[in-house]
């Protein structure tokens, strides 16, 4: 009995000590993998007179890889650069609002993705140094000037990269379905519509190669489409009006016809299985901006090399891009601005491509591009520079608004995602969208 | 029994007979009695000594508690009777109790509370009821007993994001190891993710995984403190080991059970990662047809995704009543079982 007692308090033990050490692995765990290092803002000034900048960034922003930390550090010898990655947006910026309306704890330099810059602007203006003084505004595209400015013309936001948009497509399933392979040639094919790429689909399946479809899944199509409308969820006066836009309707309709046919791959972007369809090549195309160029490299592997072409979009459209702004709450401003002005500076965007393909939003550097020659053997000697920077210049200026990416998700997560996976009708889907968009917006 | 006291009598005086000590931890611990005499500034900081010092030594916790759980409590049922936007914390205005009235109104709110219930039930009851038996098997005398303890704890030791990722691997659409089983006994392949029935299983068998070997191991912790000659006795009395464990160990056990089911029933409620993690990319919608969605997606999702923080404020203090609730009931049955023995 007495024995029994002591064995049963050294399990306890056992199990408290395990409890603790998980906490404390879990705890590790988790900070690894949402900040990889969360540094306490602020820059610091460590040293003698010597400045740190922090920067705090999203995803892969290439500043690092393409060495132009370095670069400036080597040409400003009194300043440190330290950047503060969080791998997902949608817990990089809740963190940079609370921090923003707090005022402190920002780093000296916030980037700020697409989908959150109209909330930045018409929300977080005051927070941020007006940089419309500091640059020279005409390096960059109007278009993209225009997502980062209040209405009293405060520029808030330098413009990083931008995603314009072209058709990736494997050569060889193209070939082996009948359709022509030549880049230009399928360009003709669909040019104006997307609908028009969604009825080459319905070309290529039908001698479609065994256990192969024609595009990832029904959202991609919408979001192409839906990336070049000149209007989509709100209007230029604020109001929503996406169930009235003609822009979304349109997509819409092109997603529904992939959606309810058996062109789909049905795979979610961005999920271990999307990768794996790339690696496999269980689909034959895919809308790809020019950033995701390099994660198709990265994916397909060696087994899609020189099977990947790049061909033109049917319309101009953009997905993706991001804005470099400094918190007014920085106790470095004239450094930070420097180095925000350095690193969206033409040269410098021209040196993000050349590493990883994050096409630059300044229209002077576009003739000088020059992607890594491995990327342009892959995708079968494409000229990608020539196919994004046409795509580009003409991107439509698009209000947007400060749920859209809400709406966004509501209607390519929620309806469209239902239609294509759970069977349900394009009615019942854009009902559900509707349904969620009312809870979105709180009404 | 008198040994303490004497201790205790002993430090005293020797802390006396060293004036000039600062009043430290010694003295907290000291009896009661202090002499009455002269009111002496010494004896003043004393007898302050004696009545704060107490109070200063349990105040780390509470303070703790109070700027980490209690403000943060308050503030949150603050903001639930206010518009709040993420994006203008200092911008609310006064809704009343219409964000309640929303959520009441709302098919995603009673939704999300469902879901919570159902993958609760579908988690938790399959979960102890594996760890009673698991700690059953582990009662016997076994080889290698702690290896097989430590095997058992070594999922409630995994992350929960390295866990889920590998299974949202198994339970994947095409290629997944589920399917692929499913496929090699006959069955077509499921939508894991998408389908209903499907989608909550998947997520109950993560928690499953997880905490089936926890339970395990604090049920052995109890079962080992269950007398010896209550299972001769029993086996005088001709009861076979199934008998022994329904008649002996099950009634023994009663209160440790109670207590894992209220563990988990407060776990199940608040259920986050796993569906999080589970849905991928748009995790916080828990799947196209909100199937997974439980109430903690749902608060997330309408807080720090969406950035209505006043009604993703009313989702926390509904899940909290809720669980006051839930202690209730489980007061209730707790006075019922000790009244029936």
């Amino acid at each position: 009995m007495r024995t029994s007692i002591r064995r049963s308090q050294r399990l306890m033990a056992l199990a408290a000590v395990a409890a603790l050490t998980t906490g404390l692995l879990a705890g590790c765990a988790k900070d690894s993998d949402d900040d990889a290092s969360d540094g306490s803002g602020g820059g610091n000034g460590s040293g003698k007179g010597k400045i740190t900048l922090t920067i705090g960034t999203f995803g892969v922003f290439g500043y690092k890889q393409a060495g132009l930390y370095d670069e400036y550090m080597k040409l400003h010898p009194d300043i440190s650069i330290k950047e503060n990655v969080t791998t997902r947006t949608d817990v990089y910026w809740p963190k940079v609002l609370t921090r923003l309306q707090a005022g402190s704890g920002t780093d000296d330099i916030e980037a700020i993705e697409i989908g959150n810059i109209t909330e930045a602007v018409q929300t977080q203006a005051d927070k941020f140094v007006d940089l419309g003084k500091e640059v020279d505004k005409s390096q960059w595209l109007d278009w993209k000037n225009a997502q980062a400015t209040t209405k009293d013309g405060k520029l808030i936001g330098l413009g990083t990269d931008i995603g314009p948009m072209a058709v990736c497509y494997r050569k060889d399933l193209f070939q082996q379905a009948g359709l022509p392979t030549d880049r230009t040639e399928l360009a003709q094919m669909w040019k104006g519509d997307w609908s028009k790429y969604v009825d080459v689909g319905k070309q290529y399946m039908k001698k479609a190669p065994k256990g192969t479809k024609f595009v990832d899944s029904a959202s991609s199509v919408y979001n192409a489409a839906v990336g070049g409308a000149s209007e989509r969820y709100y209007d230029k006066d604020g109001n929503v009006v996406w169930d009235r836009s003609a822009g979304v309707k349109k997509a819409w309709d092109a997603a529904m016809t992939v959606a309810t046919s058996d062109m789909s791959a049905k795979l979610k972007q961005f999920d271990p299985t999307w990768d794996q369809g790339f690696a496999n090549g269980t689909f034959a195309s895919v809308a790809c901006p020019a950033w995701m160029i390099g994660y198709i490299e990265q994916k397909s592997g060696d087994s899609g090399k020189g099977k990947w072409d790049v061909a033109a979009a049917p319309a101009a459209s953009n997905w993706g891009g991001s804005f470099l702004g400094v918190p007014t709450a920085t106790r470095h401003q004239k450094e930070a601005v420097a180095l925000a002005k350095w690193l969206t500076a033409p040269e410098q965007q021209a040196k993000v491509f050349a590493k990883q393909a994050s096409f630059p939003s300044t229209p002077s550097v576009y003739t000088k591009l020059k992607p890594q020659a491995d990327t342009t053997a892959y995708f079968s000697g494409a000229p990608l520079t020539q196919i994004f920077s046409d795509s580009a210049k003409t991107i439509p200026s698009q209000p947007l608004g400060a749920k859209d990416k809400p709406i966004d998700n509501a209607i390519s997560d929620v309806g469209i995602l239902q239609v294509e996976q759970k069977g349900k009708s394009p009615a019942q889907g854009w009902d559900a969208a509707r349904n969620e968009i009312k809870d979105v917006l709180g009404q | 029994m008198t040994r303490p006291k004497q201790a205790l009598a002993h430090s005293a005086s020797s802390a006396e007979a060293a004036p000039g000590t600062p009043p430290g931890a010694a003295r907290g611990a000291r009896g009661r009695g202090t002499p009455a005499g002269a009111v002496s500034w010494r004896s003043r900081l004393y007898r302050w000594d004696m009545k704060a010092s107490p109070y200063a030594f349990v105040s780390p916790f509470f303070v703790l508690f109070a700027a980490f759980t209690l403000v943060p409590l308050l503030y949150t049922a603050w903001y639930s009777l206010h518009h709040v936007q993420l994006s203008a914390l200092d911008h609310q205005t006064w809704a009343g109790l219409d964000n309640y009235r929303n959520l009441w109104s709302s098919d995603f709110f009673w939704n999300a509370l469902r879901n919570t219930l159902t993958i609760g039930v579908i988690s938790t009851v399959p979960q102890l009821l594996a760890a009673l038996g698991l700690a059953h098997l582990l009662n016997y005398r076994l080889r290698g007993s702690t290896v097989w303890r430590v095997v058992m704890l070594t999922p409630y030791a995994t992350s929960v994001a390295a866990a889920t990722l590998v299974f949202t691997l198994l339970y994947s659409w095409d290629g997944g190891m589920v399917n692929w089983l499913l496929h090699f006994l006959g069955f077509g392949p499921v939508n894991w993710r998408e389908s209903d029935w499907g989608s909550q299983f998947a997520v109950s068998s993560i928690v499953i995984w997880r905490w089936t070997g926890y339970n395990a191991l604090i049920y052995l912790a109890a079962m080992q403190a269950i007398p010896t000659d209550l299972y001769e006795s029993a086996a005088i009395d001709g009861a076979n080991r199934w008998q022994q464990f329904r008649h002996v160990t099950v009634p023994q056990l009663r209160p440790t059970i109670l207590f894992t089911v209220v563990v988990s029933t407060i776990g199940a409620t608040q259920l986050f990662g796993e569906p999080l993690l589970f849905g991928g990319v748009s995790g916080s919608k828990g799947g196209s047809e909100h199937q997974y969605q439980t109430l903690g997606l749902y608060m997330y999702d309408q807080g720090w995704i969406i950035g209505n923080l006043g009604k993703a404020s009313a989702i926390a203090w509904s899940m909290f009543l809720i669980l006051l609730v839930i202690a209730a009931i489980n007061l209730l049955l707790t006075r019922r079982l000790r009244k029936s023995r």
